[in-house]
């Protein structure tokens, strides 16, 4: 991955096939679909549930501190284990996973390029086996809100344009055409977008195979919509994990310095009373 | 235990673009159907040809989408 800013934070299929067996590295699987680890993955990988082990499951937040420090020590990841994630859908949830453990600051975390999809395609190895996993120490860091918007954070972007705002959901969820991705409950009162924000959907920064496009690529993609290093940027979606892929795009691959994603996104704001909201095809870039 | 006959296709079910992934694993073929934009899985299925298992995701995959509404913009 040499043409990336951060290319330490991405790894390729081979890398985990030919790491199998290190004690200093846990892989870990975590998908969408939650029944898919256990049609078969990579061998010595566990299962993290998105819905149920990386997330408050009271009030709606990421995972607390607390609950963050037992999920890594039961499962055998201690601050200095390198921890490889790949899941479905090019790594939705994987990302999602990634930007939480770098929040509590895990130092080293990475997505396996591709996800499981690459995986599969590639004819590798896979187990049911479930790998039996020795519960360790882990100390997670004081959160690192820095990487993490908030709906004033969304809302200041209203007026004095101080980030650029990414939304990386389907063309017709920005317009307001559907409320959800097609086939999935609407899960919002109002359809449309964020005034102001850029439409750039987060599968266009993937190949055919699942894996990354390349440095000039991403840039060229994001610089057309004047998403840049000039201004902080703020990614989201609808629930939080689509847009975390962008802002591991912009953040590692790109290597901007000031990136954010607004988990609460447009299930938070397509919600709230009063909030405005643009609704139609996004504006050529420049206009 | 390894993929076997790994394949995708487009197509079109209830006006929307679906992607489905088929392959066998073991003695069994897996399908997953995906809406194109943005990715989302609808239906995962398993049979013990291809046809059954793409026809079992297929089927639910246009029930689900059947259900999407359309809105004016």
């Amino acid at each position: 991955m040499p043409d990336y800013v951060h290319p330490e934070v991405l790894v390729s299929t081979s890398w985990v096939a030919d790491h199998a067996n290190d004690p200093n590295v846990r892989v870990v699987e975590v998908d969408v679909d939650t029944k898919a680890y256990d049609e078969g993955h990579v061998p010595g990988a566990i299962a993290w549930n998105w819905g149920s082990q990386l997330c408050d499951t009271v009030q709606r937040d990421i995972i607390p501190r607390d609950k963050y420090e037992q999920l890594m020590s039961n499962s055998g990841i201690s601050n200095d284990t390198t921890v490889v994630i790949y899941g479905d859908n090019n790594n939705w949830f994987a990302a999602w996973a990634l930007w939480q453990m770098k929040i509590y600051g895990h130092r080293d975390v990475r997505l396996m390029n591709g996800g499981r999809k690459k995986w599969l395609s590639e004819g590798r190895e896979l187990t049911k086996d479930v790998p039996s996993v020795q519960p360790v120490k882990y100390k997670a860091g004081e959160p690192d809100l820095s990487i993490r918007a908030f709906l004033p954070d969304v809302q200041g972007t209203l007026s004095g344009k101080s980030a650029s705002l990414v939304d990386v959901r389907s063309p017709q969820e920005f317009s307001g055409e559907i409320l959800a991705p097609p086939g999935l409950p609407e899960t919002c009162q109002r359809g449309g977008h964020v005034p102001g924000a850029r439409n750039i959907p987060w599968g266009k920064v993937c190949n055919d195979d699942g894996t990354f496009k390349n440095y000039d690529e991403l840039k060229a993609l994001y610089g057309a919509e004047g998403v840049n290093e000039s201004k902080p940027v703020i990614a989201y979606c609808r629930i939080g994990e689509r847009s975390s892929h962008t802002w591991f795009v912009l953040k590692y691959l790109l290597g901007l310095k000031n990136v954010k994603n607004y988990d609460g996104s447009w299930t938070e704001w397509g919600n709230l009373v009063g909030a405005p909201v643009e609704r139609g095809a996004a504006a050529k870039a420049g206009a | 235990m390894r993929v076997e006959e790994y394949g995708e296709r487009n197509l079109q079910l209830a006006g929307w673009d679906v992607h489905l992934t088929t392959y066998k694993l073991g003695d069994q073929y897996h399908c997953k159907a995906d809406n194109v934009s943005p990715g989302a899985a609808l239906a995962r299925t398993t049979g013990s040809t291809r046809d059954e298992a793409e026809n079992a995701a297929i089927a639910r995959a246009q029930e689900l989408l059947g259900r999407t509404r359309r809105r004016p913009v």
